[in-house]
């Protein structure tokens, strides 16, 4: 801050030297002028200062001065209080200025934000022997592991890049050093039409769930029907054009398209992509205390030798490799309370979603000795139903329900090998979670888990997760 | 894919009517600014207003209505001072709406014309839920409505030149009004001058500077933190050293902390409109101002 004294005497000085020396007067009267003119000046000074001041403060505060009176006259000071408004003297056409901010070579730098998490879990089960037996999934579904464990480290960069780009990066870092990219996509944000283009790598925009990041979620893992059928979530490397209609009602279509290689998509497929979904969201009030969406989405998926892994009988791990098509519908719906629609102390959200899924092709059942290739065909479906209730201003509650149906499975020659019961893996889940602030969550979960034929798993996990950095905004 | 795409062009293609708009469609974040563009603009403007006096502007959800209200709006006029930053910044992406995005003329930000109090020294989120630009409640003194009157004017008559006059002629009225009322306000208001007080949350600095009020302790440990009991405690504790007078709280906020304090040092509880639609009487700007100049006076002992 400008200290005034110093430069008063500096500019007394100054105004010393230039002062031409009277050589009629006394010492005395010359010393006395002088006296009054550094007072003068001083009174003059301080003024201006005060008022420079005020106006730095107002500048570093961002505003804009438009309205702000300058300094008039040397007597009066300025105020930093907010001056009486101005009559409307001026045409509407004048322009309206702004406060010139600093320049800092780091103003451009994007939003950053940070989430860390870890957690303790204690598993009745080994998670090695994680099966939802009858069903072809991907590797990464289960638990986690057994005793402390350090969640995923997820890093978010974005900005607007230019008048017509945001850009977004999303890297995860996990627990054995490995670094993935779970997002990085450019979304434009000045086509017409309520038009919105998404090109990279994005979470694909189906079901509820399935666009939501990590740290959002209510429970600690996803709904068993993600990780059988999505291998937790559908990233999509491609393009997505999504269009909200000028309605009043909140409508929004959009599809996408990506390349193979995501679950439930496997291989590659040349030049032509691997994944395609179309998705229909709808939503609105009803009152001011509740709100609600729905949607409805279709993905298609190509795989050429999509791999899942699984042990037979006698133990020993077989590779299943499945070509042909996964066609999947999903439904899904949220409705959300509170009080006035102010979330702040009690609040409760309702959700679920259901997946049917059909795949039809080829399987090559890979076994000890043995690789045998037939037709196959799979149509299976599941589910899951939760509630939250915030009952507290820091504290939920949540339930959660899940269920597969394991359908109908043929795979003709490998029907021998595939081992299908008739059971529907199930699991409930009761969560408690405490939010001290808007950044910080500490989450209780405890789960009953019938996944696996034959075998139940009493999982009871402790969470944290801290949110550093630049204010997320979180969707509905 | 291709046809799939095509469908849904057609669809849009069918959807966007190309007939000219008959009203400016204005997305108010805040009510005060709603009713700050109704009396400016009067029937020459729809506005929607995203959020109720019963809300925390803080925590908003961008919820699917307002999505679609900001798809189809042609001005956003928020509070800024990254007070919405928890949802506006999404609901604009997700509005795929070119016209309201950050630097057009069609977003508005109130704070960006009115010299913030409690502008942040220091940033860290040990100190709760601080905002680097300063603290964004400015609406609670009617000079700084009055600083955003004007430039909003402005605003409308930029997005809407055929109808620039009749803005013009609302400002010139508005502003003749609003400083008769400013004058009332505080000719009534001088007995408040001086009182100290209790705040729930640091909601009310441009209130204490406008009517003199002096905040001798807040509910809320930090901004944004839940009133704990040993705070609350603390504050009963200060109080004895420096009493208060009334106890100051928002409508939207949670009554709890503000009636336990209450309870044990017989405070008044001052509960405050904070905004149009606050309460039963705060109807409209003028009595936003009314209502909360009476509410304080009627608490004075």
């Amino acid at each position: 801050m400008i200290r005034p004294a110093p430069m008063v005497v500096l500019l007394g000085m100054a105004a010393l030297a230039a002062t031409p020396v009277f050589a009629a007067d006394t010492a005395e009267q010359q010393l006395k002028q002088l006296q009054q003119q550094i007072d003068q000046m001083r009174q003059d000074y301080e003024a201006r200062l005060k008022a420079l001041e005020a106006r730095v403060r107002q500048a570093e505060a961002g505003s804009s001065a438009a309205a702000v009176a300058p300094p008039s006259g040397t007597s009066s000071a300025a105020t930093a209080a907010a001056p009486a408004p101005t009559p409307a003297a001026q045409p509407l056409t004048a322009p309206v200025s702004t406060a010139a901010a600093p320049t800092v070579a780091n103003a451009f730098n994007p939003a950053i934000s940070l989430i860390l998490s870890a957690s303790y879990a204690s598993l009745s089960q080994d998670p090695g022997s994680y099966r939802f037996n009858g069903f072809l999934t991907g590797a990464e579904i289960g638990p986690g592991v057994k005793g402390f464990s350090l969640g995923e480290s997820e890093l978010t960069i974005s900005a607007t890049v230019d008048p017509w780009f945001f850009g977004s990066l999303s890297v995860a870092l996990a627990a054995d050093n490995g670094a993935s990219v779970e997002e990085a996509f450019l979304q434009t944000t000045a086509l017409p039409a309520g038009l919105g283009l998404k090109a990279g790598r994005f979470l694909s925009s189906i079901g509820y769930l399935n666009d939501k990041h990590a740290h959002t979620w209510d429970f600690i893992d996803q709904p068993l029907v993600y990780q059988a059928f999505l291998e937790g979530q559908l990233r999509q490397d491609g393009l997505q054009l999504r269009a909200l209609l000028p309605t009043d009602q909140y409508i929004e279509l959009g599809g996408s398209i990506g390349a193979a290689g995501p679950f439930p998509s496997g291989g590659s497929n040349g030049n032509q992509p691997g994944t395609a979904t179309v998705f229909a969201h709808t939503g609105g009030d009803v009152g001011i205390s509740h709100s609600w969406r729905a949607g409805l989405s279709y993905l298609w998926a190509k795989s050429n030798d999509r791999e899942s892994w699984d042990v037979d009988a006698s133990g020993n791990s077989v590779t299943q490799l499945f070509s042909g098509n996964t066609r999947m519908l999903v439904v899904d719906g949220v409705w959300k309370w509170a009080p006035n629609g102010n979330a702040q102390r009690t609040s409760l959200t309702l959700q679920g979603e259901y997946m049917h899924r059909d795949e039809s092709g080829s399987l090559t059942y890979d076994g000890t000795g043995q690789a045998l290739t037939d037709s196959f065909s799979a149509v299976q479906s599941g589910w899951y139903a939760q509630a939250v209730y915030k009952f507290l201003p820091e504290w939920r509650v949540g339930l959660r329900y899940d269920r597969l149906n394991v359908g109908n499975v043929d795979a003709a020659s490998n029907n021998g090998n595939l081992f299908v019961p008739a059971y529907s893996p199930t699991r409930s889940t009761l969560m408690f979670d405490w939010t001290p602030s808007e950044y910080s969550r500490v989450r209780f979960q405890y789960a009953y888990d019938s996944a696996r034929y034959g075998l139940t798993d009493n999982q009871f996990t402790v969470q944290y997760q801290l949110s550093l950095g630049a204010h997320g905004a979180h969707g509905f | 894919m291709q046809r799939l795409l095509s469908i849904t062009a057609a669809l849009l293609v069918a959807l966007v009517s190309p007939a000219a708009h008959a009203a400016l469609k204005v997305l108010a974040c805040e009510p005060e600014w709603g009713a700050l563009v109704q009396e400016l603009a009067g029937d020459k403007v729809s506005v929607y207003v995203a959020t109720n006096a019963l809300q925390d502007p803080h925590r908003i959800q961008a919820r699917p209505s307002l999505v679609a209200a900001a798809r189809n709006t042609d001005l956003l006029v928020c509070t800024g001072a990254e007070l919405e930053v928890g949802w506006l910044p999404l609901l604009i992406r997700q509005s795929g709406n070119g016209a309201i995005q950050p630097g057009k003329p069609g977003n508005f930000e109130a704070a960006a014309f009115v010299p913030k109090l409690e502008v942040p020294t220091r940033l860290d989120r040990a100190d709760g839920d601080v905002h680097a630009q300063g603290n964004p409640h400015i609406q609670t003194d009617p000079r700084n409505i009055a600083l955003v009157a004007e430039p909003l004017a402005h605003r409308l008559a930029e997005l809407d030149p055929a109808n620039a006059a009749s803005y013009q002629a609302r400002l010139a009225d508005f502003m003749a009004r609003w400083k008769a009322a400013i004058a009332r306000w505080d000719q009534q208001a001088s007995p408040l001058r001086g009182t100290p007080i209790v705040v729930q949350h640091k909601a009310f600095p441009y209130l204490e500077q406008w009517l003199g009020l002096v905040q001798v302790a807040a509910l809320e440990p930090k901004p944004g933190i839940e009133p704990t009991s040993t705070h609350l405690s603390a504050v009963l504790a200060s109080l004895q050293a420096r009493p208060a007078k009334m106890i100051l709280r928002a409508a939207y906020n949670d009554g709890r902390g503000a009636d336990w304090l209450a309870e044990r040092t017989k405070l008044p509880i001052v509960v405050l409109p904070f905004t149009v639609g606050g309460d039963e009487q705060a109807k409209d700007l003028f009595a936003l101002f009314d209502d909360t100049v009476q509410r304080l006076l009627k608490a004075l002992p």
